[in-house]
């Protein structure tokens, strides 16, 4: 009997292989089948120029290369996730989308070699849209300690949160920010992973617009960008893997 | 292990006249080595600086080494062709690897530098000499970050019989005395370094643009009558000067524009660039660059502290 379980699970193993040997990487990453299997097993994925990343073909700072997706024509987006291929820790961030928040986000992110940066959109019947570009780099964004590790006043200025709101023409709320952390990777000698985990926005009633769920690969002092489709002030609420919390509330 | 002997002697004059420099003569006495306007690659060998040299009564003086140890000795082979007169003294006009990495071939000569390029060539030299090879490859071969041995003597003076001037300013190579210019009054030639670029866009990753447009006003009111940039064709008037102070200028506004407008940084990367700029060599790879360098202080200008306790 058990044998036999192994047998069938053997079977659609194979199966599974095949059909993701169907998924051809259109952006011809080495490190694709691993992402596809880690992030994106047994789930439809389909490449869509429709989503975009905007990044640096060269990485002039490994340790914070801007990024930014966008996503234009697609609907019922539920789920959106920023994934570096060849990183150490490849996923940058994951974030929910609903009718407050746009598939938008601006980030910056570390890079330790020449690695495609990827955003993944998720339907609401489950189906993943992909698109992404290459960002060249000389390394060593993520094995390199931060500034802060070598700062002795860091701990004064953790938890800082700097923000602006600008209203724009086409309705869409801008929301800017920046976290004051570290953001160790845990991957630099005698240096523990110390980053923060998750970011929050809530509206002015405390409804959560958006919950993000962040990785080290996030640059130190992370910069990000949404778009919102609300207007009024956001309240900004995160925590990091000690438990430090941070909070702010940023007015138009 | 023969084979690989062999493979060394054959590579080794190759490389060497791998750069096949020609010696353009700008005034008489004084010649450049024009590079691309274009960005370190495997093409052009690294070779994207100007570079030049004056022939004096009783000797060479020499003005920034270029990308590598072959390029500074195929240098000397083209000054050769020019001249047997011996090359007496070097100059470095700041610390960006394009400029000082043919130091090794000069370890017979008194290099002359700020101590700001001194000091950041003992710090960062390995770095960027390691990018180097990362970017140009093979012609890089052998090349080692060497130190400017001596702090240079400012103000005119004779040397070789030539009555020069070296000028200290900074805002390219980095805060203050970064930015050495050396001006030869015989023949009005001004070798302006980085604080100039001509048909090129200019480079900003130790930009601080005050000083840079204080260096530039400097320029124009020095006495010269032809100016050879760091990067791009010389020329015999301030266009290039000009043209260095225009895209400065617009690059700052722009950037403080679409940092008060809400851009992300990426954003501002793929931002259409104005029509005036875009005879200029590399000018969208530059752009970016320079958003990478310079975006990130502006934009933190447009947020405020909203910490709640």
């Amino acid at each position: 009997m058990n044998k036999l379980i192994c047998l069938m699970a053997g079977v659609c193993l194979c199966l599974v292989g095949v059909a993701h040997a169907a998924t051809e990487d259109p952006m011809r990453s080495p490190g694709w089948r691993i992402i596809e299997q880690r992030f994106f097993a047994d789930q439809t994925v389909v490449f869509d120029d429709r989503v975009q990343v905007l990044a640096p073909q060269s990485a002039e700072d490994t340790f914070a290369v801007p990024g930014f997706v966008r996503v234009d024509g697609i609907e019922d987006i539920e789920r959106l996730v920023v994934i570096t291929d060849l990183n150490p820790i490849q996923r940058v961030l994951e974030m929910d989308i609903n009718d407050a928040v746009k598939p938008a986000v601006g980030f910056r992110f570390k890079v330790q070699q020449r690695t495609p940066v990827r955003a993944a959109v998720q339907t609401s019947d489950g189906t993943w849209y992909l698109g992404g570009t290459w960002v060249d780099a000389a390394g060593g964004g993520c094995t390199a300690p931060s500034t802060a590790s070598a700062d002795p006043d860091w701990a004064n200025r953790l938890g800082e949160v700097d923000a602006a709101l600008w209203a724009r023409d086409d309705g869409i709320q801008r929301l800017k920010t920046r976290l004051v952390h570290p953001m160790d990777t845990g991957l630099v000698d005698n240096i523990p992973a110390f980053y923060l985990e998750t970011l929050e926005l809530l509206d002015e009633k405390g409804d959560v617009l958006t919950s993000l769920s962040i990785q080290a690969a996030m640059s130190e002092n992370p910069v990000l960008s949404f778009d919102l489709a609300v207007d009024g002030p956001v309240r900004l609420q995160g925590r990091d893997n000690q438990g430090n919390r941070i909070r702010g509330m940023v007015e138009p | 292990m023969i084979r690989l002997l062999l493979l060394g002697f054959l590579l080794l004059p190759a490389s060497v006249q791998g750069y096949s420099l020609s010696p353009q003569q700008i005034a008489p006495g004084v010649y450049m080595f024009e590079g691309a306007t274009e960005h370190f690659t495997r093409d052009n060998k690294g070779d994207i600086a100007n570079t030049g040299f004056i022939v004096g009564e009783d000797g060479v003086l020499v003005f920034d080494t270029g990308p590598s140890r072959n390029y500074g000795q195929s240098m000397r082979l083209a000054i050769a062709t020019v001249t047997d007169k011996p090359v007496v003294a070097v100059y470095v006009s700041h610390h960006h690897p394009d400029h000082f990495l043919g130091n090794q071939a000069f370890g017979d000569v008194p290099i002359h530098a700020l101590e700001h390029t001194i000091e950041t060539i003992r710090r960062d030299g390995d770095a960027v000499t390691d990018s180097l090879y990362r970017l140009v490859g093979t012609p890089m071969a052998g090349t080692e970050p060497v130190e400017p041995g001596e702090l240079v003597t400012l103000g005119r003076q004779t040397v070789a019989g030539r009555d020069i001037e070296l000028i200290a300013a900074g805002g390219h190579g980095g805060d203050g005395h970064a930015d050495l210019m050396l001006l030869d009054h015989a023949s009005g030639v001004l070798f302006a370094g980085d604080l100039v670029f001509h048909e090129r866009a200019p480079t900003t990753p130790n930009a601080e643009l005050g000083q840079w447009h204080d260096a530039l006003d400097r320029i124009e009111e020095l006495d010269f009558r032809v100016l050879v940039p760091g990067h791009g064709p010389p020329a015999r008037g301030p266009e290039p000067v000009q043209q260095t102070r225009d895209y400065l200028r617009w690059l700052e506004e722009h950037l403080h524009e679409a940092a008060a407008a809400g851009l992300d940084a990426a954003e501002v990367m793929y931002l259409d660039l104005p029509d005036r700029f875009q005879h200029m060599g590399v000018l969208e790879q530059e752009y970016r660059r320079s958003v990478a360098h310079l975006y990130p202080d502006i934009e933190r200008a447009t947020l405020r502290d909203v910490r709640e306790p």
